[in-house]
């Protein structure tokens, strides 16, 4: 065979694979960076949990099996949206779980919307998804740069430390914690001296530091994430950035921490929505995790777990599988499990629940292995998400 | 003083950092230019090789308690073992056969690496300590220059002209190039060319192993950290011009200072700035800056 042959022989071999027949699954799709820098705050263990919660379920509802469609969208919009699109044109799936990323999660939940089929972002961080850019079928489910900024943000301040230099990831979501950032640096007095903006997973950090440093700014608020913000803080230290600035780490999770050691990170504030240590139910479901990974669940794979479980319950009591029964179902009702107390989904799409001020502990006081976090402060739901009052979004009725 | 707005000091640490990481690019693009050059395989497998040495050197440290100072030597070569394993096992075949194909197989190489090492120790990476000797920094008034650094560059560049040393000035060199030139004649002479192949493919990848090693105590040593390297490797060695040794080692230094500026006056073109340059350079001169026109 010649190489003409065998492009024309795997083509045909392709175009067989999708007529194999529809069956009569109740199909989840989990879009996700599967392979790169946010891979193991969510990824594969994050679609590995999701499938943990339909079978804890039962595997079934509405007497059809749960099926779970997974894609990594390597951290492209238009993979994520055209992946969206497919799924809910061809496959009709009934909801759609994101992972991490904003600019996929923007992208997917446009298409989500316009197809009027519902959408459960866990992973993403963006504020606009449930304010500027909210749409009647998107639920933003674990936390937001909004209250990102409003926890760890607010009490960087409260310490007395008000000016800022922020080094930003230069897409979706760096720019929307950015801003949100900055805006309660401002409103609490504060000044912002200014920002550079890295490209997304970029490996050299040192000359943006630099710039950092010659601003003179007390913090340096790191609105970046993953591999991102593991890098940054390492360069940081090596060039003695750290001596001279405080270094805020907006978004932080416990992989993160654990890749830097807390010898590299302790007294770090930081927001997060679950730490896998908060009470026997967070135990007995990271210990169930821990066995399989042979790690800790981060908060967006706990979250994961509760959205999915969350839906399948609403699908359950609404008796049907119809997106705007089911939304109606999962606004009506109060979300208890080990994720969230009394949570709630409110008409802009967010789903409201406590949200904790944690610091990183010093080496001498873990432990335990995993043992990273201390919990400085609960701040509830309404105080730490955008209240409705300042909320863009069309939907809120005002 | 200022220039453009931007204080002198600035502009001067801005450098320094271009020459501190310039050395990355240049011993990467030299490996690739050997290779490349001897045995007209576009190696795409070269990023995985420098995670590989990296990893190994993790590996080192962290299973068998090896310091820093053994694996930069033992790291290169099981990096380099390996390497020549793949080229007896699947690369010899190729060499008659377009590029394309060895640029394919090396693809898949790296491919199957890369998922390898993400399945065992995840993609957010592993954190390896500086060796103590070369901890802290010193104080250069305009910037803090950590002492690892120094010694980065310093190792790089000693490593980079000796090896264009060897194979541009000795007679082991000669041979070398005699050998791709017209490799029926150079055998005629009694030389063993497939031997000689196969050891410069095992060097080309030891270097970027060596690379590894002096990465791992500055970026978190992550399956994935060869692939986001790999393709601005590939643009500077078209910029030095396929094949050129000194070509390769000059343009990499001279890349990591533009991209240093860049990231001062305009951050957001950091990352493309180097493929801008590359499609000036082959508008301008098709051979690259230093690549001889066939």
């Amino acid at each position: 065979m010649n190489f003409k042959q065998i492009i024309i022989a795997t083509a045909c071999a392709l175009s067989v694979l999708p007529a194999v027949a529809q069956t009569d699954n109740l199909k989840i799709g989990f879009i996700t960076d599967m392979s790169s820098l946010y891979a193991d705050i969510d990824g594969p263990a994050g679609a590995e949990v999701i499938k943990m919660a339909i079978a804890d379920f039962g595997g079934k509802v509405l007497g059809r099996n749960i099926e779970l469609l997974t894609v990594d969208h390597q951290n492209k919009a238009d993979i994520a949206a055209s992946k969206a699109r497919e799924w809910i044109d061809q496959q009709n799936v009934a909801m759609i779980l994101g992972g991490t990323n904003s600019g996929t999660a923007l992208a997917s939940s446009r298409v989500a919307a316009e197809k009027k089929r519902l959408y459960i972002n866990i992973g993403a961080g963006s504020a606009r998804l449930t304010n500027e850019e909210c749409t009647p079928y998107t639920i933003h489910y674990a936390y937001d740069t909004v209250a990102l900024a409003k926890v760890a943000g607010k009490a960087i301040i409260d310490r007395g430390d008000k000016d800022w230099f922020f080094l930003t990831a230069d897409y979706a979501f760096g720019h929307s914690l950015e801003k949100d950032s900055s805006d309660v640096v401002k409103a609490t007095g504060g000044r912002v001296l200014g920002s550079v903006r890295h490209p997304l997973n970029a490996s050299d950090f040192s000359s943006f530091l630099l710039q950092a440093q010659s601003s003179k700014a007390q913090v340096l608020g790191l609105a970046n994430a993953g591999g991102d913000f593991v890098n940054s803080m390492k360069a940081a230290k090596e060039f003695g950035v750290d001596k001279k600035m405080k270094l805020a780490g907006l978004l932080v999770f416990i992989n993160d921490i654990h890749a830097l050691g807390l010898k590299n990170t302790e007294g770090l504030l930081t927001t997060d929505s679950w730490y896998w240590d908060q009470n026997e139910e967070t135990r007995k479901f990271s210990a169930r995790f821990f066995e399989k990974f042979k790690r800790m669940p981060s908060s967006v794979q706990a979250g994961n777990y509760s959205a999915t479980l969350t839906y399948l319950k609403a699908v359950k009591a609404a008796n049907s599988d119809d997106t705007d029964k089911v939304l109606a179902m999962l606004k009506k009702n109060k979300i208890n499990d080990m994720y969230a107390k009394n949570g709630y989904i409110r008409e802009d799409g967010r789903m409201i629940h406590d949200m904790f001020l944690m610091q990183v502990k010093k080496p001498s006081e873990a432990t335990k292995p995993w043992d990273y976090y201390k919990q400085l402060t609960t701040v509830p739901g309404a105080q730490a998400f955008t209240p409705l009052a300042e909320s863009k979004c069309a939907l809120v009725k005002k | 003083m200022e220039i453009f707005e931007i204080p002198l000091p600035a502009i001067l640490s801005q450098l320094l950092l271009g020459l501190v990481n310039g050395p990355f690019y240049a011993i990467l693009s030299l490996g690739l230019a050997v290779i490349f050059g001897l045995l007209n395989v576009i190696n795409f497998a070269h990023g995985a090789m420098f995670m590989m040495g990296a990893m190994v050197t993790w590996m080192g440290f962290t299973y068998f308690e090896l310091s820093y100072w053994n694996m930069l030597w033992l790291s290169p070569l099981v990096v380099g073992l390996f390497g020549i394993l793949i080229e007896k096992t699947m690369l010899q075949w190729l060499y008659k056969l377009d590029h394309l194909y060895g640029l394919l197989l090396t693809f898949g190489v790296t491919l199957l690496m890369e998922g390898v090492f993400r399945s065992i120790y995840g993609s957010s990476g592993l954190s390896y300590s500086v060796p103590e000797a070369l901890q802290g920094a010193t104080d250069l008034d305009f910037m803090v220059l950590p002492n690892y650094r120094a010694w980065v560059v310093l190792a790089s560049l000693v490593v980079c002209f000796a090896t264009w040393f060897v194979i541009e000035k000795t007679k082991l060199g000669a041979y070398l190039r005699a050998g791709t030139e017209n490799p029926r004649l150079v055998e005629a002479f009694g030389i063993n060319v497939p031997l000689m192949v196969t050891l410069t493919y095992g060097f080309g990848v030891a270097l970027a192993a060596f690379a590894g090693v002096l990465a791992a105590p500055i970026y978190q040593v992550a399956p994935l950290m060869g692939s986001n390297l790999i393709i601005v490797v590939f643009a500077v060695v078209v910029i030095g011009g396929m094949g050129s040794i000194m070509g390769s080692i000059l343009t990499g230094l001279g890349l990591g200072v533009v991209e240093g500026f860049t990231k001062v006056f305009y951050p957001e073109a950091s990352s493309t700035v180097v493929f801008i340059i590359m499609a000036i350079v082959l508008w301008v001169r098709p051979a690259g800056l230093f690549g001889k026109e066939k």
